[in-house]
């Protein structure tokens, strides 16, 4: 048995000869005792020695025992103060009036040393439990506070990356309850330059914190891809591999993403494991589910993930909803899952189009009941509509992609003295990648510029013989023979002639570049042929394959392509 | 019934060692005074404080093992909670025979 290590013990009792019997067994046992002889003694000798058991008789002058244990438990507040009314009564309204005075147990006289040993013991084991239960109750209330403010805190950063969208447009509605301050679902939506708009829909696996840390780097890949034009698949490859990077295995997030052009009509769709969104057509009520073909975001590394989206007409008022598991997992008294009978059975009744959002979140809570909420829940429609009826800026975007061509064209010419010093690429492809449209593109039209460029550079105004190139020591002789010669050069340009035009269904971009060199005999030329060139003639090889091939004029010092593109917006 | 119960007696005498005079001192002084708290408060006409004397002597009286003189308090107890007042004097009489009983009895156990 554990030794009970040495207690103050108050003993309260106005016989002299009680007392003093009591005072003896408490000290045998190795405590310390203070004494009192009637109750209001034994309140200011509590208040004064503050001990840990107090052994109260019932019966004593000024006030008696019942009142004193009142007092005692007051004062006490929190802290447990065992206490032990000593007494000769032995009716059981007596022994009530003991408990209900704040008495925790009783000894009754003649006194039995090993009785009250006993009950020392076991009440000094209650009082210590009830200590360290304080202890950490305590604790447990700072850190739930701290907890609290830092969540709110961290909402409020959340908040401000998450929900700065364009999720107020006309035609979207959303809902979106959480169980924690945090939802563990996201949504963003945001306007591409060209006025379609591009929504995703994700769900963490977990709940609070955890889930919402994975959603700050995803809207912030969101929104700072969305409104620069970068396509869809560009920004799903960038989120996925942000995701993965971050996540630890086993935390990802199932997502749907939309891009949805107004002008068009169309919607391009990916689903990586939410339930099957539904496409509702307005002429006929019918339902068209976009089922998830893909593995939910931060899952696979970029190389493994897929990026395939499937396209759809749609119709204006025609409406797309996508939900998290929320909706189909939301579980009724009974434990019963709402499930997708039951989603699909609300569109088959539904007779005003716009009420169907609302009649879906209602026999969902009707459904619930009060039960508890064991998942977030998110649902999310989306209307076709005309670009002018969806925001300002998809009207704006419309009229100015949708109904006039955009053209335009640059020049640019490297003199002699800069050919050693710069190289004109990089900047000539971030004034291209101005361009919205183009930017899913870039590496393309990187190659493109870099061989004409390199072509012209080296062929053309530093006169290098690309045969040197078939063997590997003529490639060093090759390179030996720029640098030598790029040195020096004092004479001839590049001129480099851009040109852009968009139509209906995406554009053309016309490169032309121009040296100053002899040309080369094009017309006995055979195209397409990879090989034709040795080493030296790949690149071109490659040009004329992503162009369609390449038109040379003049002496042969001039090439050019026309490069186009269609855009799948 | 017996005077003493010496088993009660022994095993306090086992717990207060050098104190076990000192406790039959206060025993003695104890109850003298409560007999005279008796005598005064049965002159009265108030049950109550003639209940509670008789209560507080049966508690010191059955911690020092004088189950007569405790028992003989416990009828008292009863009666004055039962509002009955008749021939109190007769029962603090008997009372303090057994008192004086007990104590040449604890005198000898000494």
């Amino acid at each position: 048995m554990n030794e009970v290590r040495r207690l103050k013990i108050l003993v309260a009792d106005d016989t002299d000869t009680d007392r003093l019997i009591l005072e003896s067994i408490v000290r045998k046992e190795g405590h310390t005792v203070v004494s009192a002889c009637n109750g209001l003694e034994a309140i200011q000798v509590y208040s004064a020695e503050k001990p840990d058991i107090v052994l109260l008789d019932a019966l004593m002058p000024e006030l008696d025992g019942f009142g004193a244990a009142r007092k005692i438990k007051e004062l006490a507040g929190d802290e447990l103060v065992p206490i032990i009314f000593l007494t000769s009564l032995s009716d059981t309204e007596s022994l009530v009036q003991c408990l209900d005075a704040g008495g925790d147990d009783f000894l009754s006289k003649p006194y039995n040393r090993i009785i009250l040993q006993a009950k020392i013991k076991s009440f000094n084991r209650m009082r210590e439990l009830h200590s360290t239960m304080l202890t950490q109750r305590d604790q447990i209330v700072q850190y739930n506070n701290r907890l609290l403010q830092e969540q709110m805190v961290a909402k409020h950063v959340f908040d401000n990356v998450a929900h700065s969208g364009c999720l107020n447009a006309n035609n979207v509605r959303y809902f979106l309850s959480s169980l924690a301050v945090f939802n563990g679902d996201v949504l963003v939506a945001a306007m591409r330059p060209s006025g379609s708009m591009m929504v995703l829909l994700g769900d963490f696996t977990g709940h609070g914190l955890p889930a919402a840390i994975g959603a700050m780097p995803l809207a912030s890949t969101f929104y700072g891809m969305v409104p620069k034009g970068f396509s869809m698949t560009d920004i799903l490859r960038e989120i996925n591999g942000k995701l993965k990077n971050i996540l630890p295995v086993g935390i990802f997030c199932c997502a749907v993403m939309m891009d949805i052009n107004f002008r068009k009509k169309k919607l391009k769709i990916w689903n990586g494991g939410l339930p099957d969104c539904f496409i509702h057509r307005h002429s006929d009520g019918s339902i068209i589910p976009v089922k998830s073909t893909h593995l939910p975001l931060g899952v696979l590394s970029n190389r493994a993930f897929k990026d395939n989206c499937e396209y759809f007409d749609l119709e204006k008022n025609d409406r797309i909803y996508g939900w998290s598991d929320g909706i189909h997992e939301a579980r009724n008294g009974a434990g019963e899952m709402f499930g997708e009978e039951r989603l699909k059975k609300v569109f088959a009744g539904n007779h005003n189009r716009n009420r169907l959002f609302d009649e879906i979140i209602e026999s969902v809570q009707q459904f619930v009941g009060g039960g508890e909420k064991d998942d977030d829940l998110s649902l999310l429609e989306i209307r076709m509509d005309d670009p002018e009826r969806v925001n300002p800026f998809a009207k704006e975007a419309s009229d100015r992609f949708g109904n006039s061509d955009i053209e335009w064209a640059m020049r640019f010419e490297v003199k002699p003295t800069s050919f050693k010093v710069f190289d004109p690429l990089p900047m000539l492809l971030n004034v291209l990648m101005e361009v919205p449209s183009l930017r899913a593109f870039s590496s393309t039209l990187y190659t493109i510029l870099a061989e004409l460029y390199t072509n012209a550079l080296e062929h053309g105004v530093l006169r290098l013989d690309s045969g040197l190139k078939q063997t590997p020591d003529g490639f060093t002789e090759y390179y030996q023979l720029r640098e030598e010669r790029i040195k020096c050069v004092d004479s001839g340009y590049v001129r480099i002639n851009i040109s852009h035009k968009t139509n209906e269904n995406g554009g053309v971009l016309k490169v032309r570049i121009e040296d100053s060199g002899d040309g080369f005999d094009y017309a006995n030329r055979v195209q397409g042929n990879l090989s034709a060139f040795g080493y030296s003639g790949r690149g071109i090889a490659l040009v004329e394959k992503l162009c369609g091939g390449v038109k040379y004029s003049g002496r042969g010092n001039i090439a050019e392509v026309d490069f186009s593109w269609v855009s799948d917006d | 019934m017996e005077h003493l119960d010496y088993e009660t007696l022994n095993t306090l005498k086992q717990v207060m060692e050098d104190d076990f005079n000192l406790l039959l001192e206060t025993f003695r002084q104890d109850s003298t005074d409560r007999l005279q708290k008796l005598r005064e408060v049965i002159q009265g006409t108030d049950a109550d404080p003639i209940r509670r004397a008789a209560h507080s002597f049966k508690g010191s009286s059955s911690n020092i093992g004088a189950q007569q003189l405790s028992a003989l308090c416990a009828a008292l107890e009863k009666k004055a909670l039962a509002g009955n007042l008749q021939g109190l004097v007769a029962d603090v009489d008997q009372i303090e025979q057994e008192f004086l009983l007990v104590q040449s009895s604890l005198d000898s156990f000494r």
